[in-house]
């Protein structure tokens, strides 16, 4: 497959390809960090994560119209309030939902995981209803657009950079706060022994509620970013939503840096295909590898051996 | 009669004929052959409800991926139509006759290996019932043995009906692609598009479903069955009393696929058509809450969840489409919430006692048995002898 | 004295653990283990919180896979087994904590632990005969509850419970039985009459118990091992063990 290329020609196809992936990197890193909390930290599986995120997404896109309206002068800027909002946002609803539904299905994984099955249809037909079932856009500020030319051959839109040092940032935010923050390691504490962690004035209950709460929010956040790389629609989050999850289970639930390598591992390994095959064939191979791998390894690939 | 009754079980056997005259009866006789054969097509959905009743209900396996079983079983019984449907004459204005019309669209000059054996009938009847049950095997083998279980297992089985979609679409050339495999029309030279067959399929499709009814009745009646309820609250003293747990686990969860496939076999000859739109993850996550709102311990459940489910969503969507969504998302969110135990739950906690009293005023000898329940047989006040046990 | 033990061929012991050593992420829960078990013998395992007596049993009934080391039973290999391989060999274990069927009644968790129809088709088929009936009986009245078989599992006591889970490995007639902890929760009337049964069913076969009950122990034992730190700290009779200063100094004299 690779004979009617010029080795010049391959090294531009892989870095463009590569970039590529990059972006689905940063989408998949964005999404997977909020369910790795949720799923890695508190064995919950939430099947309307793509919801949450494409709320950010809508959120994004009404803040960027208010802008438009209302404060054109600084439009460059409504990205930055966008984001904040749409964390707080999500946020808020995922500390809703956590009150409302997941705290009374901790013990049942597989119900919660049909519950928020639930919750992401009503959260998809909601989108459709308010804002109707084409995908909408935002207007990108000025300095988000065009792309930097590397060579003559290789060219990199600038939007698709800005997302990855956002995600870059993102990652280290959230790694740094599970690690040092009093809520990360109240979390961890709460993770590793629940009773010990309420005997020792944890309040465990609240402490679910900001994590899931968290998990939604950078989801939101996740979902902000989106909007600068692609278009939102009601159900642009179910499109995501089984991929993500491979990734976080692939890179080893409980593991922040697992996640980031196995997101970089799947979403290289498709763009890259993608250009020689079809995309559905790129897809497929690349599910059926990480599923592949999974069988031979059910406890992912950045676990420790631990006593049952 | 009595000998039937010891086979699956008292409990189920005046319910299994209340449901035997409502499907072969009632139903037939008040509805006309359009509505009929919805509600054939919707009992195809059942064979899965019921396939999950026993592997997620009792075996406490979650399959997110039963439409894939489902999809295979069709698709293996529509190769075989679409290939008696594309004989050389009816396909004279192609440029490769002979071949199914969607290989000539996508310029396949001749029929590829894997559709060969399918000019045989009796290879297609065993082939809707082993592929399925083959390719369940094959993960259940993979995933049991190494023990992945619970979410991680819900969550490979929906990637797997996410590659198989994609595969199905993608390789059009092969399966027909988005549209799936239409324009079916005989069935060895008889005409199923009429409503004479029809009639008759719906029979066929019934009587298939109690079928799988009375062998599902079987297992969970037997030890086995009792075996997976262990299993569920306590696998690893089923697994120290001595036995492979990872066995009974494939053996249910390829029993659950090969039950939906014959289902899937029968959508294709009511309907007329198989498509990629059965096979991935939506359908397949909506087939479990069939089986949810039923009770997930009742494989009666099963069928009277499966039809009413799907009955909603055709008077929804014929009225008010925008809000079937919203229904459906509550439907989820409120069984598994409120009534973990569906339709059968609520039967056996306020219907049954109210039947109870009613039949003690009548002074009537036997009373209404319970629909489904995971409990063995209630104690009674006596002991039982050892005699007695036996027959328990 | 380990050294003495050493030299006599595995094949005299029922069960013989050689060299066993596990680590968790480099962390050696049970260290170059060795640890004899004779025909008939009642060996009681103590030591420290910590100290690997479970993983040991976990080790033995294949829960948790060596990293070094072997483990014979009669001669066989279990190292390599699965589970329900080394259930059919004839190890039974029961677990700290009951774990028994609490939605089956008393009866049904007997007769699920019935050693037949184990494999697929064999469950499948199974059929409640005069034999099994028979055979569950005599079980339940031999650990004391013969009058609740028809009674659902979960309305037993904690104590009832334990014999239930005894009950279930003895329908199996093991020759090695392994107890984690069997009178924990215990009231001292059902302590007592735990160690008569214990007493009456190791007629026949060979029993491996964790206990921290000193008074149990003493009421039982035949021998003890004293496990420190993944390793024997100490061997013999309780006597013995009790006064033994390396013993004294990290278990018995806190």
């Amino acid at each position: 497959m690779f004979a009617e290329y010029t080795a010049a020609e391959l090294t531009s196809i892989f870095a463009m390809q590569g970039f590529a992936g990059l972006i689905l990197f940063s989408v998949f890193v964005l999404m997977a960090l909020g369910l790795a909390i949720i799923f890695g930290q508190m064995g919950v599986i939430n099947m309307a994560h793509g919801e949450f995120m494409i709320l950010g997404a809508y959120t994004t896109y009404l803040i960027s119209n208010l802008f438009a309206d209302y404060l054109p002068g600084i439009y460059s800027s409504y990205f930055f309030i966008a984001m904040i909002v749409a964390f707080f946002v999500t946020g808020a609803l995922g500390a809703f939902v956590e009150w409302a539904m997941i705290r009374h299905l901790y013990h049942r994984p597989l119900d919660t995981l049909l519950a928020t099955w639930g919750l992401s249809l009503i959260m998809q037909q909601f989108y459709r209803t308010v804002f109707g079932a084409r995908e909408v856009g935002v207007t990108l500020p000025d300095w988000l657009m065009g792309s930097i030319a590397v060579t003559d051959m290789v060219e990199i839109p600038i939007n698709g950079l800005f997302v990855m040092g956002l995600t870059i940032v993102i990652t280290v935010g959230v790694a740094l706060m599970m690690q040092r923050s009093h809520l990360g390691k109240q979390t961890r504490a709460v993770v590793q022994n629940r009773p010990m962690a309420a005997a020792v004035g944890i309040n465990t209950e609240k402490v679910d509620r900001l994590t899931f709460a968290l998990g939604c929010g950078i989801a939101g956040v996740a979902g902000s970013a989106f909007t600068m790389i692609g278009s939102t629609g009601p159900t642009s989050g179910q499109l995501y939503i089984v991929d993500t999850f491979l990734v976080v289970v692939f890179g080893g639930a409980a593991s922040l840096l697992g996640t980031v390598a196995s997101a970089f591992t799947i979403s290289q390994a498709q763009s890259t295909m993608e250009f020689f095959l079809s995309g559905s064939m790129a897809k497929v191979l690349t599910l059926l590898v990480v599923v592949g791998i999974l069988m031979l390894r059910p406890q992912g690939l950045f676990t420790l051996k631990v006593r049952r | 009669m009595n000998k039937v009754a010891a086979f699956i079980g008292k409990n189920q056997y005046s319910h299994m004929i209340i449901l035997a005259l409502l499907l072969l009866v009632v139903l037939p006789l008040s509805l006309d052959i359009f509505r009929l054969n919805l509600v054939g097509k919707y009992l195809t959905y059942a064979f899965v409800a019921l396939g999950l009743v026993l592997c997620w209900g009792y075996g406490g396996i979650l399959s997110l991926g039963q439409g894939v079983f489902f999809g295979l079983g069709g698709y293996c019984m529509a190769m075989f139509l679409k290939l008696e449907a594309s004989s050389p004459e009816n396909t004279a204005i192609q440029s490769t006759p002979g071949i199914p019309d969607f290989m000539d669209w996508n310029q396949l000059t001749a029929l590829p290996w894997f559709w060969e054996p399918f000019h045989s009938f009796t290879f297609t009847v065993f082939a809707v019932i082993l592929v399925p049950a083959i390719f369940a095997f094959i993960i259940a083998v993979a995933m049991f043995k190494r023990r992945v279980g619970g979410v991680y297992f819900a969550i490979i089985t929906q990637a797997v009906a996410a590659i198989m979609t994609i595969l199905i679409i993608g390789q059009q050339g092969y399966t027909g692609g988005v549209n799936g495999i239409t324009d079916l029309r005989t069935l060895h030279g008889w005409d199923i598009r009429t409503d004479d067959a029809k009639y008759i399929l719906y029979y066929v499709n019934a009587l298939l479903l109690f079928l799988c009814l009375f062998v599902a009745a079987f297992v969970i009646k037997s030890k086995l069955g009792r075996l997976l309820v262990a299993m569920r609250e306590r696998e690893d003293r089923v697994r120290f009393s001595g036995y492979d747990v990872s066995a009974f686990k494939i053996f249910i969860f390829c029993l659950a696929a090969a039950i939906s496939a014959i289902g899937g076999a029968m959508f294709t000859l009511q309907v007329g058509f198989m498509s990629p739109s059965f096979v991935g993850i939506v359908p397949s996550i909506e087939m479990v809450i069939f089986c949810a709102l039923g009770g997930r311990l009742s494989i009666l459940g099963a069928v009277y969840g499966t039809l009413l489910v799907n009955y909603a969503k055709t008077s929804f969507s014929e009225t008010f489409p925008e809000l079937w969504l919203f229904a459906m998302g509550a439907l989820f969110i409120g069984v598994v919430m409120a009534f973990p135990n569906g339709l059968a739950g609520i039967y056996q906690r306020y219907m049954e006692p109210w039947l109870l009293k009613l039949s003690k005023k009548d002074e009537s000898p036997s009373a209404p048995a319970v629909g489904a329940s995971e409990k063995a047989p209630e104690s009674s006040d006596e002991p039982m002898t050892s005699e007695e046990r036996k027959h328990a | 004295m380990l050294e003495s033990t050493k030299s006599i061929p595995a094949k005299d012991f029922v069960l013989s653990v050689e060299g066993l050593t596990v680590s968790f992420d480099g962390f050696k829960a049970v260290n170059d283990l060795s640890l004899y078990v004779e025909e008939q013998e009642i060996r009681v395992i103590i030591g420290p919180n910590g100290a690997g007596k479970t993983t040991v049993l976990d080790l033995i009934c294949g829960r948790t896979k060596a990293t070094e080391g072997s483990i014979k039973f009669k001669g066989k290999e279990l190292t390599k087994l699965n589970e329900h391989q080394i259930v059919h060999a004839g190890v039974g274990r029961k677990f700290q904590n009951p774990s028994i069927y609490e939605d089956l009644t008393v009866f049904e968790n007997l007769e699920l632990s019935y050693p037949r129809g184990r494999n697929v088709w064999g469950a499948l088929f199974f059929r409640r005969d005069a034999e099994v009936v028979a055979k569950v009986e005599e079980i339940a009245d031999m650990i004391f509850l013969g009058d609740k078989l028809d009674m659902s599992a979960d309305l037993l006591s904690h104590g009832q419970k334990q014999w239930l889970e005894i009950g279930m490995l003895l329908i199996q007639d093991p020759e090695l039985l392994m107890l984690d902890e069997p009178v924990a929760g215990m009231s001292v009337s059902e302590r007592k009459q735990t160690a008569e049964l214990l007493q009456r069913i190791t007629k026949d076969r060979s029993v491996l118990v964790i206990e921290h009950d000193m008074q149990f122990v003493a009421d039982i034992a035949d021998r003890v091992t004293v496990l420190h730190q993944g390793k024997v700290l100490s061997e013999g009779s309780m006597d013995r063990v009790q006064s033994d200063p390396k013993v004294i100094e990290v278990y018995l004299g806190h």
